[in-house]
């Protein structure tokens, strides 16, 4: 869902290594090539160019922060779920979320940057996280629309990222793959009972947010492929393995059944199938509205931001008082 | 970063879960936590969510030693041609070669 690191970072990650190397680093470098290209994994401590690292860190941090700052949208409806099963529900998956943040800042930490520095990164403004989680949840539907096709699109996104060359990373989406499965599935399973079981005024609330979401949800996939420039440095890196556009099809291919199945319609006239192509074609993405939001400008992000920096600095104190605990305890253990 | 922040940072711990009785503790993870007991607790709550553990255990990264990568060859490699160390490298009669 949330790797549109590459494509926001501008032209810097392809640019050209410092000419001047030493025959040792360039040895390094070319071990280094020929285990990506045998399909080798690279581990937290072996040698790894420069750039390489700096990518990584920049998409895995930023992943992580979009399972953080995705909790957000969610946690907004926990007090107001429509019964005790919703309620549970959207905990356990919120709970996920946090831990997905957590196995992706381990992750991200092994290149060498501590917690602390990725958090003031983001609280800062200076770090980006996806997108899709500036767009505002107004109802209750747009909780089951998260689930249904904003995990939907993460899923397609993540789960050829279980095979990045960079080891940790790969772990910690493992992982995430396994449990993304259940948020996807809950989704689709409440908008179904409003859907099947709903008065007219709940079925109008879930077609229009799918409505609202369509569109945010195929811009999460990043910019088309011919205007993706990092896209190619990521392949030969095995960091990215699956284009954007070919994820976005294939997004839009899964989902159109299950529209029909769910009985809403996806809010776009160009949507059909092309028999020679044996895919859906669909309309044109606003992109100037991605940049839009990703530059800052999206609906929320100022209330997203706003409020992670609040619950940062409103917690301080529990992280001082735990720590100071330790201390203590450690220092009478000392003396005992 | 400056050093007051660093060292406000809670400190960094490994992770090992015993999926089940009669396994072993396999890593799966690190977590930052203020001492021993939260860590367990966190991992707990970050490792184990749909029964994955039976058993915890938590201790602290610092104190791992890890053999260096750069030794790989050197430590690992001389295993290679020591093909009798296995059972099928031994060839015996078709009546007996279930032992």
């Amino acid at each position: 869902m949330y790797t549109q690191a590459m494509d926001t970072m501008g032209k810097e990650m392809a640019e050209a290594p410092k000419a001047l190397r030493s025959a040792e680093e360039l040895a390094l470098q070319e071990r280094f090539d020929a285990r990506i290209d045998a399909g080798d994994f690279i581990e937290a401590k072996d040698w790894m160019p420069e750039n390489y690292r700096k990518t990584l860190l920049r998409q895995i941090s930023q992943h992580a922060h979009s399972e953080i700052v995705g909790m957000l949208p969610e946690g907004n409806w926990i007090s107001r779920a429509p019964t005790l099963k919703r309620k549970a529900i959207l905990l356990a998956k919120v709970q996920d979320e946090g831990g997905h943040g957590l196995y992706l800042y381990a992750a991200a930490e092994t290149l060498g940057q501590s917690r602390d520095e990725m958090l003031a990164a983001l609280h800062s403004g200076k770090a980006k996280y996806s997108s899709i989680f500036n767009y505002p949840t107004l109802n209750w539907a747009d909780i089951g629309t998260i689930g249904w096709l904003v995990d939907g699109a993460a899923i397609m996104n993540q789960v050829p990222i279980c095979r990045c060359s960079y080891a940790p990373y790969a772990r910690a989406m493992v992982r995430i793959c396994r449990e993304e499965s259940f948020h996807q599935r809950q989704g689709y399973d409440a908008l179904l009972v409003m859907m099947r079981e709903g008065t007219a005024a709940q079925k109008a609330m879930v077609q229009d947010a799918v409505n609202r979401w369509w569109w945010p949800c195929l811009m999460m996939f990043g910019p088309p492929d011919d205007q993706s420039p990092n896209s190619a440095q990521g392949m030969r890196w095995g960091i990215k393995r699956v284009s954007n556009d070919t994820l976005r099809q294939k997004f839009v291919d899964a989902t159109v059944q299950q529209a029909q199945v769910l009985g809403v319609t996806l809010p776009d006239p160009d949507l059909k199938w092309n028999e020679e192509r044996q895919h859906w074609d669909f309309g044109a993405i606003d992109w100037p509205e991605f940049y839009r939001v990703v530059a800052g400008d999206g609906p929320c992000n100022k209330e997203r931001l706003a409020m992670r920096v609040k619950a940062w600095d409103d917690g301080a104190w529990v992280r001082d008082a735990a720590l100071a605990h330790a201390r203590k305890q450690a220092t009478k253990q000392q003396a005992a | 970063m400056t050093e007051t922040q660093t060292q406000n940072e809670w400190p960094l711990w490994e992770v090992f879960v015993r999926s089940r009785a009669g396994l072993d503790h396999k890593h799966c993870g690190s977590l930052h936590a203020a001492d021993a007991q939260m860590a367990i607790q966190m991992a707990r709550d970050v490792y184990t969510r749909r029964q994955e553990g039976a058993s915890v255990w938590v201790v602290p990264s610092s104190q791992i030693t890890a053999s260096d990568p750069a030794d790989k060859g050197m430590y690992f490699d001389p295993a290679e041609d020591k093909v009798y160390r296995h059972p099928t490298f031994y060839k015996l009669p078709k009546e007996v070669d279930h032992m």
